[in-house]
């Protein structure tokens, strides 16, 4: 556990060592600002509540956790650094999971300055406070998917376009699996059983559950399965592919 | 006192437990075989040298010594575990500079070393002194807070070189430790080497030829994935065809030509190969001769003709001939066949 703490502890401090962590948060305050008063609406809704803000949530992931996820791994392999770490005594697990989880913080970080907005709902009305703390959890578990995918991803290549790239477009089809979109792909010739059980992936769907301040257990699960698969999968392709 | 104690312990734990144990292992990289079946071992005390081109299969065979790699046949252990099997356990007796010392660049040496400590489970008083033994030992007292990024290659080097032996491993894998380093820090990381060798095994890469005559006590040389040689270096340079030889330098051109004529017909000497614009001519030694070659005879000469002699050298031999006679012949014919 100690070793994960400390490559936990390596990574995040990395993030605040370079401009990444500063111009990220910005962007990512800004954006989601932008989104709840302009495109959301916030004020014209005059609802003490915010949907506003959360259902942008999914859309901005899914170009600004790609971007944190796309230098976990590939940039390792780009300088040779996983070298170093993967022959220092630390396995595929700890070394997967100690990245991930400071990714996670960080896009915790991010999430949690939002705050303000919480402040002004709560300022101008009286909201369900449990919704949105609800929201908040349920917005955190999706930013923890999204960032299993892309580090997974990352993880196959060295070049960290690339890995931006293909993780936008998984997470793109994972976000809309439940839309005629991703399954008129499959409806055509596949049994109902695997066309229901795409639906039933969609991100989208999971969230908007949760957003409404209604927290299932079956949402729960869903998406700390897709996190365990993803980050499984994520150490068996380091180990495949690292010194390639 | 130490090196005594090193002398006496050495060749014992040689005998009963090899550090490093190499059998068979190969790595294909589609179809161009890299290390073809290697076999060695060795123990404390040694420090290994592993010679070849670019290309041989240096980095490749230390890459799957530390696990990084994984073979397609074959085995190898350090310290009794299995780089496959008991890969957690190996690494922990291994301190291992990468080709080129990968670092984080945006890291400053101290966390850096502060990380590596927090993986190596150092703690407490042993941690502290550890560290600041291991940041005097490689001078990096000045850029201690300074970023990675901003070190000049021989300061990243060295932050490399703390990074390998600071939890002062048993078995020390070094890939190219003095690349990019100037002549001072060269002699210094050397130094090093040769300062840790007494109770550890230090396995180095490099085609610095002069490195290895300076800290080896073995030498391997590989080309395409093949053990070629396999000696001290000193018992490599006997076989080059200058060891024994005999550098006459004259003072000036006068009777250089009766000198080497001279030289040519005494009965220990080969054949002679004279450099005029450097007043040299070198006497190579007839194979077969006795211990000191030609030297005896030429300084006979020397004594008696009244020549105008400015130095006379013996040359143990050169490794860099035998390097290349034994990595371009064999080598190129072996992979053809």
């Amino acid at each position: 556990m100690s070793i994960v703490a400390a490559l936990f502890r390596r990574e995040l401090r990395s993030y605040f060592a370079t401009p990444v962590a500063y111009v990220f948060i910005v962007i990512f305050l800004v954006l989601m600002g932008t989104f709840t008063f302009y495109l959301g609406g916030f004020y014209e809704r005059g609802q003490a509540d915010l949907s506003a803000f959360f259902n942008y949530h999914p859309w901005l992931y899914l170009f600004l956790v790609p971007a944190i996820a796309m230098r976990l791994w590939a940039e390792e392999r780009k300088t040779g650094s996983v070298e170093l770490l993967m022959t220092l005594p630390v396995t595929a697990w700890q070394a997967v999971l100690g990245k991930y989880l400071a990714a996670w913080a960080f896009t915790g970080i991010a999430l949690a300055l939002t705050f303000p907005v919480w402040v002004t709902v709560n300022y101008l009305g009286s909201p369900d406070n449990g919704a949105i703390l609800a929201a908040y959890v349920g917005s955190f578990l999706m930013a923890g998917g999204f960032l299993a995918i892309g580090s997974c991803l990352s993880a196959t290549t060295k070049n960290q376009v690339i890995a931006f790239v293909l993780t936008v477009v998984a997470c793109f089809g994972f976000l809309l699996a439940g839309f005629p979109l991703v399954l008129d792909i499959f409806s055509a010739w596949a049994p109902q059983v695997i066309v229901d059980g795409i639906a039933s992936l969609s991100f989208l769907t999971h969230f908007s559950n949760i957003s409404k301040g209604v927290i299932d257990l079956r949402d729960l699960v869903y998406f700390s399965l897709v996190i365990a698969v993803f980050l499984y999968a994520n150490t068996i392709v380091l180990q495949w592919k690292q010194a390639d | 006192m130490q090196p005594r104690t090193a002398l006496a312990t050495a060749p014992v734990l040689l005998l009963t437990e090899p550090m490093i144990e190499i059998d068979g292992l190969t790595k294909i990289y589609g179809q161009h075989t890299v290390v073809d079946r290697l076999s060695f071992s060795c123990g404390a005390g040694e420090v290994l040298g592993f010679l070849g081109p670019n290309g041989a299969g240096k980095s490749t065979t230390m890459k799957m010594l530390t696990g990084f790699v994984t073979p397609n046949a074959g085995s190898a252990s350090v310290c009794g575990h299995s780089i496959g099997d008991d890969a957690l356990e190996a690494r922990k007796h291994l301190g291992y500079l990468p080709e080129g010392a990968p670092c984080y660049p945006e890291m400053t040496p101290r966390t850096f070393l502060d990380f590596i400590a927090d993986i190596r489970g150092l703690a407490g008083e042993g941690r502290k002194s550890r560290l600041a033994e291991v940041t005097e030992q490689l001078h990096l007292g000045p850029v201690l807070d300074q970023s990675i990024d901003t070190l000049s290659k021989g300061f990243k080097r060295r932050v490399g070189l703390a990074q390998a032996i600071l939890h002062d491993p048993d078995v020390l894998i070094l890939d190219e430790p003095t690349d990019g380093l100037d002549p001072n820090q060269k002699h210094e990381v050397r130094e090093l080497i040769r300062s840790m060798s007494a109770d550890k095994l230090i396995v180095i890469s490099t085609h610095i030829l002069e490195e290895v005559e300076a800290v080896c006590s073995r030498a391997i040389i590989i080309a395409s994935g093949r053990i070629l040689a396999d000696d001290t270096p000193a018992k490599l340079a006997a076989t080059s065809r200058y060891h024994n030889a005999v550098r006459v330098t004259l003072e000036d051109e006068a009777g250089f030509d009766a000198v080497r004529a001279a030289i040519e017909r005494l009965p220990s000497v080969a054949t002679t190969e004279s450099d005029r614009s450097r007043l040299t001519v070198t006497a190579i030694a007839r194979p077969g001769g006795n211990d000191v070659g030609p030297l005896r005879d030429i300084s006979t000469l020397v004594a008696d003709g009244n020549w105008n002699v400015a130095s006379l050298q013996l040359e143990g031999g050169r490794l860099d001939e035998v390097f290349r006679q034994i990595t371009t012949s064999t080598a190129y014919l072996g992979s053809e066949a």
